[in-house]
């Protein structure tokens, strides 16, 4: 059914990045950051509309205009909301509303308050768009949005080159993506058109995807993978992310945990009866997936700073959403979306609560003992952690036990593909305790004149986090073996996954026994090693080796950076002044010549001149006389 | 005594032009090159006369008429320029006179 | 015919004289014999009243102006000689030539029109100029006056 509900979705945070652009600095620092929320809150109560409006098989749309019409192909600006766009932007509108509320906490003393919260505003938009959008163009717009959003945030203290570096790799190894995604959208329509339907409608493709012949669909859906790993930083894209930290908290909270990246993921789901023709695909997406989680996870143990540890685990946890979704259970990778959002979003406030308290400190061997000075804080942090590690009954227990059945169980799953899953569970409770322990427990490693001004944070910024810690408790209380909500609802849309059986054979229980198990291993080896302040092979040249995330970004400056520099390099200096410059200066040196010898025919001499009359004159009379 | 054929006329009269033309070109000398000028024209004269006499009509030599004054008025006015540019210049060769040229 | 060959001859040969001397004086003089020998051809071609004019006027008064001219202004430079231009402009001059002569070429051949004993005399000149001639002939009297002038006003001496 129609309505006119959808566009105020992205609308109303539009309207608050521009009001915030134009007049955030006139109407005060205060006003900016509750225009911001109040926009963004206005969006989630509508996404709560629409959520009760539907069901697992309705669709609202609303067309706004058309965008682009050149016979026979159109593509209009027209939102679609189903049952997997409901969930998203539950998510979206939100968290990204407790984070907009966090932030008038966080981004108080800034001077750039109101372009801050005009950006985040902005990405709010672009992200609803990407996900309401109901064909690939519009999609590609938010797509690209969000990235340059990404690109705004991370760069927001500009006036430091290495934010700003850091804002360009964002930019620009989600460029490459992008490129990937560009040429897969191409030829898809290339052979949509060739048969006979120019259009890129998700309705439209999902009627005709069959009839796309086999290689090309693989090819297809090969090159938006590569998109996807560059938006959702899986190998060998991901490189950006950790670099991605050097922005506002808050915006590594939204974007770089809980919605942008996660774009990736919807875009598969989005498209899983395109994947689901493609199983070639679908098993690189699962090793792809399996690989970046328990690379990303071993790197993770290794980092010292409190947000890198975080921002590992974020691409190890999106990881295992591409490996759920190349596994064919697109519902449950989802579903972990979902209950990421929440606990990740929870630690990534959490942190930045720490570093509000540590007086911008990063460093966790410079921290310690902070669970008596800041109890919000870390009781918030322990219920996430407890959630990230998969201990039951939090969310990620549910979600990430769902996707270790699917890995072992699935028709296209395999036991290598639950082994490295389930090993990386282990790391992930490891590193994420370590981190508890470091910060929280034990005496303080900081400075007396940092110890003396730790504080609790303001409420709003606490009451977020509260509220995201009982997220991470109870969303994952929507698939409960017994009664599961999530499935039947996603059932509809993400029709090519494979439906779930619960308690199949009594292998489930095995193996939710051991994924909890290898948690507690990984939290009780934490508990030994740094619960008790010791702190033991920090050294030696495997803990280098990851502390230096295996030197990947140094391999890929060698191999691409450099070269291309290099190339640009010759281009600017040699080829551009010797060759371009050349030819243009060389045809007008040629010009000039050619004038200074035509001058000469103006001697001034006047028998000169007669005697080019007479030359004239016996020329016609040639040509006369021929006649 | 036979007239001879118009045809002969008219090729001494082109060589006579042939040589004022060669001497309005190539002398060095302003005087000697209104000369070769007057030259050219007494060359143009001849055609005329011949063929005045050739086709019976006496228009030819009325036209060499004309011809002859404007002649003798281009010779006049000539002249004087040539002397004042030489009370200038003191020369009388035509590549010092380039004033034209920028 | 005998008669025709031999003016012709000698006018060729004056006019040659006139383009190549180096003393201006002597080009003049050639120029002066040029210009007498074509006045008797004129005589030969019927035109009597012309030839006279032309001694008169031509090789009269024009030659004496350029003679008074010479005298006047005494040049005395020697003018250099550069033989890649006389070359070239005489070539030029040769070219114009066979040209010219190439127009002769045409079909066209005229055989001698019967006249009157007193063609180109005075009368049959004057019938023509002062009736179908008259207002060129007044112009030409206008041209001569300003000429005059002009003449005497620029070979003036600066005062």
């Amino acid at each position: 059914m129609t309505t006119n509900l959808l566009r105020w979705i992205p609308l109303l945070p539009l309207i608050g990045a521009v009001l915030n652009i134009f007049f955030g600095g006139r109407w005060g620092k205060k006003f900016a950051g509750i225009l911001a929320s109040a926009a963004v809150l206005g969006s989630f109560l509508i996404s709560l509309r629409v959520f009760t409006l539907l069901s697992p098989t309705g669709v609202l749309r609303d067309t706004l205009y058309t965008w682009i019409e050149s016979e026979p192909f159109k593509a209009q600006v027209s939102f679609q909301a189903d049952a997997l766009t409901a969930v998203m932007l539950l998510v979206i509108t939100g968290i990204g509303f407790l984070i907009h509320l966090y932030s008038t906490g966080y981004m108080a003393h800034d001077e750039g308050e109101a372009r801050y919260f005009a950006y985040l505003n902005l990405f709010v938009f672009f992200m609803s768009v990407l996900v309401l959008a109901d064909n690939l163009l519009l999609l590609f717009v938010g797509w690209e949005g969000v990235g340059l959003c990404s690109f705004l945030l991370v760069g927001f203290w500009f006036e430091d080159p290495a934010n700003t570096t850091a804002g360009n790799k964002a930019f620009i190894v989600n460029r490459i993506g992008d490129f990937g995604f560009l040429l897969g959208m191409l030829l898809l329509f290339w052979e949509m058109n060739r048969l006979g339907v120019p259009s890129l409608d998700f309705a439209a493709l999902q009627e005709t995807a069959a009839r796309i012949p086999p290689d090309s669909v693989v090819l297809v859906t090969l090159l938006f993978f590569i998109g996807a790993t560059g938006k959702s930083a899986q190998i060998p894209l991901y490189v950006w992310l950790p670099d991605a930290m050097q922005g506002p908290t808050p915006v590594s909270a939204l974007i770089h945990a809980a919605t942008m990246v996660t774009a990736g993921v919807y875009l598969t789901a989005r498209l899983n009866f395109l994947f689901a023709l493609a199983p070639w695909t679908l098993s690189l997406i699962a090793i792809v997936g399996a690989a970046t989680a328990l690379l990303a996870g071993t790197i993770a143990v290794a980092q010292n700073d409190i947000k890198r540890v975080l921002a590992y685990s974020t691409v190890s946890q999106l990881g295992y959403m591409f490996l759920a979704a190349g596994v064919g259970a697109f519902s449950a990778a989802i579903f972990h979306l979902f209950t990421h959002a929440f606990f990740k979003a929870c630690l990534f406030l959490g942190a930045g609560s720490v570093m509000h308290a540590m007086s911008g400190e990063q460093d966790m061997r410079k921290m310690g003992g902070l669970r008596r000075r800041l109890p919000v804080t870390y009781w918030t942090y322990l219920i996430a952690a407890l959630a990230l590690a998969g201990i039951p009954p939090t969310a990620g227990f549910f979600s990430k036990d769902r996707i270790l059945l699917e890995a072992y169980s699935s028709p296209h799953g395999s036991v290598v593909l639950w082994f490295v899953g389930w090993i990386t569970a282990g790391l992930t409770a490891f590193y994420m305790f370590r981190q508890l322990f470091m910060v929280f427990h034990g005496t303080s490693r900081a400075e007396e004149s940092v110890q003396s001004r730790i504080h609790e944070s303001p409420p709003a910024m606490t009451v977020p986090l509260i509220v995201l810690a009982l997220g991470s408790i109870t969303a994952g209380w929507v698939a409960l073996p017994s009664r599961d909500v999530w499935d039947p609802w996603l059932q509809a849309v993400l029709r090519a996954g494979n439906p779930v059986e619960h308690g199949a054979a009594v292998n489930e229980t095995l193996l939710v026994g051991l994924t909890v198990a290898i948690a507690v291993i990984g939290i009780a080896l934490a508990y030994f090693v740094y619960g008790r302040q010791r702190r033991i092979a920090e050294e030696g040249p495997l803990w280098r080796v990851l502390a230096h995330k295996y030197y990947i970004d140094e391999l890929y400056d060698f191999v691409f950076v450099r070269p291309f520099t290099a190339a640009a390099n010759w281009l600017a200096r040699a080829f551009d002044p010797r060759l371009v410059d050349g030819a243009v200066n060389g045809i007008a040196g040629l010009v000039r010549g050619i004038s200074a010898s035509g001058r000469r025919l103006q001697s001034g001499n006047v028998q000169h001149y007669l005697f080019a009359f007479l030359l004239g004159t016996i020329l016609i009379f040639v040509f006369w006389l021929r006649r | 005594m036979t007239q001879a054929p118009l045809e002969y006329y008219l090729v001494l009269s082109a060589v006579l032009f042939a040589i004022g033309v060669a001497g309005v070109v190539i002398r060095r000398d302003v005087i000697v090159i209104l000369m070769s000028i007057e030259l050219m024209l007494n060359a143009v004269n001849l055609t005329f006369i011949a063929f005045s006499r050739f086709l019976g009509s006496v228009e030819g030599q009325v036209i060499v008429f004309f011809v002859m004054t404007v002649a003798a008025a281009e010779a006049v006015v000539g002249l004087a320029i040539m002397i004042s540019v030489f009370r200038f210049r003191q020369t009388l060769d035509p590549r010092d006179m380039q004033l034209l040229k920028w | 015919m005998i008669l025709f060959l031999i003016l012709a001859f000698l006018s060729v040969v004056f006019s040659l004289l006139v383009v190549t001397q180096r003393n201006v004086v002597h080009s003049a003089m050639a120029l002066a014999a040029t210009l007498f020998i074509i006045a008797v051809l004129f005589l030969t071609l019927d035109a009597p009243m012309l030839g006279v004019l032309q001694i008169l006027i031509y090789a009269g008064a024009i030659m004496i102006l350029i003679l008074f001219v010479i005298m006047l202004l005494n040049p005395m430079s020697v003018e250099a000689r550069p033989a890649a231009w006389w070359t070239l402009g005489s070539l030029g001059a040769g070219a114009l030539f066979l040209q010219l002569a190439g127009l002769l070429h045409r079909p066209a051949v005229f055989a001698e029109a019967a006249v009157p004993a007193s063609f180109g005399g005075p009368e049959s000149i004057a019938q023509s100029l002062f009736t179908d001639f008259a207002l060129p002939f007044e112009v030409a009297s206008v041209l001569l006056l300003v000429a005059i002038i002009g003449a005497v006003v620029l070979a003036q001496r600066q005062r």
